[in-house]
């Protein structure tokens, strides 16, 4: 039987919270902030498929947004085709979009990863502030590819006819939706537990703390990092996925450079390195993002400075404030 | 392509060269010396156009504007460093780019308050609105040659300013051991200082003469900052000739791709262009530490 640790009791009550959200806010009388939930959630699975990266393998991405954008874009883009009953690709063997989420997720996935696995063929050869700005440069390529992208609306964004369908859940309910997307996330936040716990895991961080001495016992770092970065774009591009089928729109507005700092910015802000962190800093960023815009539209002039003070002062996120204070910290 | 239309390419790619340089050269040096990458940098160069602007319709002269408009951005650009980028030296590169990730949306809200939301169009001043015959029966517009004549002009002031002066020794002094030329009684700190506005009021230029040409609007230092990381991931991140080389590579391939290629492809070329080189060489054409 498994030890009752103060962690799994926390993680039982915030499971539970989460599933209570939905009738909590229908008693008080704001449901529409369910909406609200399941935009966080869906940025909190970026952040851990970020988080992966940047907090357990030492690589600072600066473009996960693409992976994000590539996701919705295979969404967006299936769901057009079948939409209008177009071929998505004609040939020897004709292709046509889709609605269902088996099919179309899976894909997103799958289109995400294969963008990750070549970005990070080659960024990965780079290190330090090298890799940062290769792939910045890289999303910032991505993104100019959609914009450029005429057929599926270019510039102005493409919107979608109608959500994706799966096993007959109506995903037009923002409830259903937001369990699915908890369910999503905690399966995700299940699978990274497994994956850093494995040996797989302490390799990843073995080459952040010392790659040299990784190599010398014989672990073929650049390997490990290369899957590292693919499965975190996988993931991320399924949370573009979620997020394209919550607006209905997709466009290249997803994919800004912007993006992938405030993902960053969400890492960092809950704690990196740990993988409630990142769903902590989801929170609290977005929330934040809410609370100071209905305060005054210059919102970014509190929150900028903001951002310096916490990098200053409180560096290890609000996970690691929390953990100081229980003296509870691990790492 | 007629021979007539190449050279104007030619020429267009130089001067997207040159203002490449006058940022690139500002970001590598602060990296070099300082170890900080700093995002706000294109921040800078929206506080060099805004200010042109400004000065100039306070003037009257484009000339005299730009010409304020440098000093005023470097004296922000030391007050920012003095107040919140010198704690940051010493932290690794993931909370300096958060912090200045932070200055941008800073800066870029400031300016939204003070300039409000619409953009500015800035008029070529007189003297450069006609064209000049460069090559016999080839006109060029004299705004972008002298942009691209007082982009050379700098290179080759910044070359002599590092190779040649006590300022220039201490630079590169500063950028190979900063512990020992601190020891040496070299106050540092101001040193530091001084390359950060430096490297703003090359930032200002670049902003305040891409004014005519382009949109002075919140966020245009954004799309420039990127191309500058691309210049100085290819030029080797620290060096200042690399930059230079790698910078007019840049612009030339980002003009020709624009004529030659589809919309989709000539977007991407120098990214393209930058992950070649990288494959090649990953620490740049001419790699600083080797």
């Amino acid at each position: 039987m498994p030890k009752i640790t103060p962690g799994t009791l926390g993680a039982v009550a915030a499971v539970a919270l989460l599933l209570a959200l939905p009738p909590i806010l229908d008693l008080v009388g704001a449901p529409f902030y369910v909406d609200v939930a399941t935009r966080i959630a869906i940025f909190a699975i970026a952040a851990v498929a970020l988080d992966l990266v940047l907090g357990y393998g030492g690589m600072v991405s600066f473009g996960h947004a693409a992976f994000i954008g590539v996701g919705a874009y295979t969404v967006g883009i299936l769901s057009t085709h079948a939409s209008n009953g177009t071929l998505l690709f004609d040939g020897a063997l004709p292709i046509g979009g889709t609605h269902s989420a088996l099919i179309a997720w899976p894909l997103a996935v799958l289109a995400s990863a294969l963008v990750a696995f070549f970005i990070g063929l080659v960024s990965l050869r780079t290190r330090g502030v090298y890799f940062i700005m290769i792939t910045l440069a890289f999303a910032q390529m991505i993104y100019f590819f959609f914009v450029s992208l005429e057929t599926y609306g270019g510039d102005d964004g493409l919107s979608l006819w109608e959500r994706s369908s799966l096993l007959g859940l109506d995903l037009y309910d923002s409830t259903v939706f937001y369990y699915l997307v908890i369910f999503i996330l905690i399966a995700v936040l299940v699978f990274c537990r497994r994956l850093v716990g494995a040996r797989f895991g302490r390799v990843i961080v073995g080459a952040r703390e010392n790659e040299r001495r990784m190599n010398a016992i014989g672990f073929p770092t650049y390997r490990y990092k290369l899957v590292c970065f693919t499965i975190s774009g996988a993931i991320a591009g399924l949370a573009g996925a979620l997020l394209a089928n919550q607006t209905e729109f997709v466009s290249p507005s997803l994919l800004h450079w912007t993006r992938s700092g405030e993902l960053i910015v969400m890492v960092v802000l809950g704690g990196m390195g740990t993988l409630l962190g990142p769903v902590v800093g989801a929170i609290f960023f977005l929330l934040l993002e809410d609370v100071l815009s209905e305060l005054t539209q210059h919102w970014m002039i509190i929150f900028g400075p903001l951002l310096i003070l916490v990098v200053l002062f409180a560096n290890r996120g609000l996970l690691g404030l929390l953990r100081r204070g229980t003296g509870n910290d691990t790492r | 392509m007629t021979a007539a239309l190449f050279a104007e390419q030619v020429l267009n790619g130089l001067q997207l060269g040159v203002m490449l340089f006058l940022m690139a050269a500002g970001l590598t040096l602060v990296f070099g010396i300082m170890n900080l990458i700093n995002l706000a940098h294109g921040s800078l160069y929206m506080m060099g156009a805004y200010l042109t602007a400004t000065f100039q319709q306070a003037t009257g002269s484009f000339f005299l504007g730009l010409l304020l408009a440098l000093p005023a951005t470097a004296v922000v650009a030391m007050l920012v460093e003095l107040v919140a980028l010198r704690q940051l030296y010493d932290r690794d590169h993931l909370d300096q780019v958060l912090a200045t990730f932070g200055l941008i949306l800073f800066f870029n809200e400031l300016t939204r308050i003070i300039w409000g939301p619409s953009a500015y169009f800035l008029d070529v001043p007189e003297v450069l609105s006609g064209t000049v015959e460069v090559l016999p029966g080839i006109p060029y517009p004299a705004f972008r040659l002298a942009i691209l004549l007082a982009g050379l002009a700098v290179a080759a002031f910044l070359f002599f300013l590092i190779a040649r002066t006590r300022l220039g020794m201490l630079i590169r002094a500063g950028a190979s051991n900063r512990e020992m030329v601190s020891a040496l009684g070299v106050d540092i700190r101001l040193l530091y200082t001084l390359v950060f506005g430096l490297g703003a009021a090359l930032a200002a230029l670049a902003g305040g003469m891409a004014g005519p040409i382009l949109a002075v609007q919140v966020g245009m230092g954004e799309s420039i900052l990127i191309l500058t990381f691309v210049v100085i991931v290819i030029g080797g991140i620290g060096s200042v000739h690399g930059a230079l080389v790698a910078a007019l590579l840049v612009g030339l391939v980002d003009t020709f791709g624009s004529v030659l290629l589809p919309a989709a492809a000539a977007e991407m070329a120098i990214y393209l262009l930058m992950a070649l080189i990288l494959v090649w060489r990953p620490s740049g054409l001419f790699p600083v530490n080797a």
